[in-house]
């Protein structure tokens, strides 16, 4: 029988059953999702905490859905309103939002490994919405929950990564689950962006976006961070989109029945060009809708019983 | 009162001798090294019986930071000593960066009349080579020398100018002291928390390049050479740094290096449970770099084992990876990790005791590290076969900082003797 | 070892449905909006061939739905293991329809308070009605079925293994005495 554990801290934790469980589970949560009445007694009674230390409107908002659908109370904790910037550290401040005994905490942290500080502490069940620049994993089931509604299966998918690698948590979890779901990965853009041993993980990199794309099923375009450009990882917005920003032209290499994804929010006009924002390629609402459905499946799978 | 170590196998690397000798103590000083030693009727208060038991100079840790003055909830001096001597070290060097930063001497002296009322074992101050650790004026080293001070460094920093290394080489040299050098360049590590390599790429890390080592030690060697004064580089942790001293010294360069026994112990894949005791400066690196150091040790590219010692509390360390401080404890592990380089034919154990004695006493011009007649009676007894677990509750050092809590461990100091006096004795 | 006893056999099964259709029939001919939804899995299969007889014989076409209640249990702290959640399926829109809501066993009534709640939440039917291949008694919940294939005494620790074709391969009803584990219930 397969279950998950108590917490879901990463891709790097799963099984292959695993993720199929959840994104199968996925499936029941989207119907509800498309009811009337978007909500089912599952969760009731059942307390989640919404930790969030860095600001996110999206994320934060599926899992407060989420988790309304399946009628648990939700509280929202983020660092601006809390005594997180009071200078209590993650211990302590984990040690408080446990004496209210929570059934789970959803943590988004800047420090890579802080949902694993959280969880080795805590009783309660954690979900890591992002630490760092090392796991985002809900993220990664979503994208693998979208590209299967489109494509069936994500076994022998030719699926490209592009942006800024380096600081990418949706890159690496959505690395470690593709490859682990059977999938081609390439990963492509300047290699002041890319880790030097990216390869190590089982990708191949190459570095020219219409060489990358070529033949692809799916492409999924990464945030730029415009601040990095401070830090001299790229020359200007404008070579950026030039040579990494996914365009009509740029897009013929792919496959005609190409998906193009993007974890949001979108600089428009910058990774991915106006008039494919809005082609049928794009389906980037799909995986904001289907973010909600996987929240929701992981709350299920883990304090449901 | 004289004191007789008998039957111990005397182990001293500066002198070739490996047998089973007896060794007399009286006054501070050994008297004689011979075979069936018959001391005076009365004349002998003590006698440890060391059959199957190694007798070695008293250990040397040329790099330890003890955190007095200005962190004493993380080590003092007295704590600090009582963690060297549990070690089997007799004499270990201190690092500058207390706060405030030893870089005057008010701060040597207060260092030196501390250990001397309250350390087990000798303390020896290592002083700034720039006010405030920062990089710009020289400290004043002449009167540093005159206090008591016995190398310099600026540890846990680097001189980011090369005009001031220069000139620091330049004024140490007029006062003969030795110069350590903490080698990184702070721009290609900054936001660095561990080494960049596989592990991480898979935990999304910041990496810090072993470049960032290996240029800072390229340079330094090069100053070196220009100014002809030697230096010591401190903790390589690099299979680049290896290389680098390695065509330094072939081509004559005076220059001497050390490593810690983490660095041939652990590697960056010890990170990915984000325990903070897996984060130091240098970061703990890859399989190759390791395999790079045992063969630097082997081939003698490297001098010096040293601890960095480097003790930090719970504020520090039980917080998030990336926010906790860089630094783990190593006096009291040192020895058994290094007994494993000898078990793993890397070296030889008089070969590994020259590492940890009379190599760190060259470096430092120290008359120690030797056993013979006449030299302070700075003695360590190992018992080599001896096999203990880490736990934090049994070590001596107040912080418990360490990787290697929970370890078995092979081999350890069961008396340490300063000046004639046991500092230390496993079972007293 | 387990003692198992045949209660219904191919021919049984399909006698008993094909009377519980017709009994359908003759109580909702002429209704509108009249609809089967099967509790996942065999009240799915059952709701399924219950159509189908009646496209037979009445040569009417009654849609179907399929209703996984498990977000609607009261018990998931109480079960052994976690249910495997399978998608309700259901085409149509259940406001203001005649609903026959089918299950293989009537036992407790807890799955179909579970049922209704779920119906209840997805529109507000004219009306609800249960169909069921068997009722064992032993309610825990006040309801009762409308449609009835048989009924058995069966003591508590006994359990009724319900196998069909189309997701076991057979049909067949058997009971088991002092088994707790498979298919049963």
């Amino acid at each position: 029988m397969v279950m998950l554990g108590k917490d879901l801290l990463g891709i790097h934790d799963l099984t292959p059953d695993q993720i199929s469980l959840v994104l199968d589970t996925a499936l029941s949560m989207k119907e509800v999702s498309a009811r009337e009445i978007k909500k089912v007694p599952t969760l009731r009674g059942k307390t989640v905490i919404n930790l969030f230390y860095e600001p996110s409107t999206r994320t934060r908002t599926s899992f407060e859905l989420a988790g309304k659908r399946l009628s648990a109370d939700v509280i929202n904790i983020s660092a601006g309103s809390s005594s997180v910037v009071k200078g209590e550290t993650l211990e302590d401040t984990g040690r408080n939002l446990q004496a209210m005994n929570p059934d789970l905490i959803v943590l988004r942290h800047a420090s890579a490994g802080a949902p694993q500080l959280l969880a080795k502490m805590l009783p309660s069940s954690i979900i890591n919405a992002g630490d760092g620049a090392h796991e985002h994993p809900t993220q990664a089931l979503l994208d693998a929950f979208t590209i299967r509604e489109r494509k069936q299966t994500l076994q022998g998918l030719t699926v490209v990564i592009a942006g800024d690698i380096t600081h990418s948590r949706v890159a690496r979890s959505n690395i470690d689950l593709l490859l682990k779901m059977g999938a081609t990965v390439r990963v492509c853009g300047p290699r002041t962006m890319v880790p030097l041993y990216i390869e190590k993980m089982g990708v191949t990199f190459v570095p020219r976006l219409e060489e990358a794309i070529e033949g692809a099923d799916v492409i999924m375009m990464l945030r730029i961070q415009m601040e990095r450009q401070r830090g001299s990882l790229f020359p200007s917005i404008r070579e950026y989109s030039r040579f990494f920003g996914l365009n009509r032209e740029k897009l013929k290499h792919a496959r005609d029945d190409v998906l193009i994804m993007h974890p949001g929010p979108v600089n428009r006009g910058v990774e991915i060009s106006p008039e494919l924002l809005d082609s049928p390629y794009t389906i980037i609402l799909d995986q904001v809708t289907n973010g909600v459905a996987i929240r929701m499946a992981l709350m299920y799978l883990l304090i449901g019983k | 009162m004289a004191l007789l170590i008998r039957n111990g196998r005397v182990i001293d690397p500066a002198s070739s001798t490996d047998e089973v000798l007896d060794l007399l103590v009286d006054d501070g000083t050994i008297r004689e090294i011979g075979k069936d030693i018959v001391a005076g009727e009365g004349a002998v208060a003590d006698e440890i019986d060391a059959s199957g038991l190694v007798v070695a100079p008293g250990l040397i840790d040329i790099h330890t930071h003890l955190r007095e003055p200005g962190e004493e909830y993380k080590e003092t001096i007295q704590t600090g000593s009582l963690a060297a001597a549990a070690g089997g070290f007799t004499s270990i060097a201190c690092m500058a960066n207390t706060k405030p930063v030893n870089d005057n001497a008010a701060v040597t002296k207060f260092i030196v009349e501390t250990a001397a009322r309250e350390a087990c074992v000798n303390v020896l101050p290592v002083a700034a080579i720039t006010k405030g650790l920062k990089g710009e004026h020289l400290a004043e080293i002449g009167e540093l020398k005159e206090t008591g001070a016995v190398a310099l460094s600026d540890d846990g920093k680097t001189i980011a100018s090369a005009q001031v290394m220069r000139l620091g080489l330049e004024y140490a040299k007029t006062f003969s002291m030795p110069v350590m050098c903490h080698c990184q360049d702070e721009e290609l590590s900054a936001g660095g928390v561990m080494n960049e390599g596989i592990p991480s790429t898979y935990l999304g890390m910041r990496g810090i390049p072993p470049l960032s080592e290996e240029i800072i030690v390229a340079r330094d060697i090069a100053i070196s050479e220009w100014v002809g004064h030697p230096v010591h580089i401190a903790h390589v942790s690099t299979a680049g740094s290896v290389r680098i001293l390695r065509e330094a010294k072939a081509r004559g360069v005076r220059v001497t290096a050390e490593t810690a026994p983490h660095y041939f112990t652990l590697t960056d894949e010890a990170v990915a449970g984000f325990s903070t005791s897996t984060k130091m400066y240098p970061p703990l690196r890859s399989r190759e770099d390791v395999e790079a150091i045992k063969e630097g040790l082997r081939d003698g590219t490297l001098d010096v084992i040293a601890s960095d010692h480097a003790p930090h509390s719970t504020l520090e360390k039980e917080v998030e990876f990336d926010k906790a401080a860089f630094g783990i404890i190593g006096l009291e592990t040192s020895l058994a990790l290094s007994l494993e380089l000898v078990r793993d034919s890397v070296l030889t154990l008089s070969q590994l005791l020259g590492k940890m004695t009379i190599q760190p006493a060259r470096v430092l011009g120290l008359d120690k590290g030797s056993l013979r007649a006449g030299a302070d009676a700075d003695i360590t007894i190992i018992d080599p076969e001896f096999e203990y677990t880490v736990e934090a509750h049994s070590l001596q050092s107040k912080s418990k900082n360490t990787p290697f809590l929970g370890r078995q461990l092979k081999g350890r100091a069961v008396y340490t003797i300063v000046g004639g006096k046991a500092a230390f004795s496993l079972n007293p | 070892m387990s003692e198992k006893t045949l209660i219904l056999d191919k021919q049984d099964i399909d006698r008993t449905l094909n009377r519980i259709a017709h009994e359908i029939w003759e109580r909702n001919r002429g209704a509108e909006d009249f609809v089967i939804i099967g509790i996942r899995r065999h009240g799915v299969t059952i709701a399924q061939r219950l159509s189908q007889k009646l496209q037979e014989f009445a040569g009417v076409t009654i849609p179907v739905g399929a209703l996984d209640i498990n977000l609607y249990r009261d018990d998931l702290s109480e079960i052994a293991s976690q249910p495997i959640l399978k998608k309700t399926e259901i085409p149509f829109s259940v406001q203001d329809t005649h609903i026959i809501l089918c299950d293989d066993v009537l036992y407790t009534g807890r799955t179909v308070r579970a049922a209704l709640d779920s119906l209840i939440d997805m529109g507000r039917p004219r009306a609800i009605r249960l169909a069921v291949l068997l009722d064992r008694g032993n309610r825990e919940l006040p309801i009762q079925p409308n449609y009835v294939g048989k009924n058995v005494n069966v003591a508590r620790d006994e359990l009724i293994e319900v196998l069909l074709a189309e997701d076991d391969g057979i049909d067949q009803v058997v009971i088991t005495k002092g088994a707790r584990n498979g298919n049963a219930r």
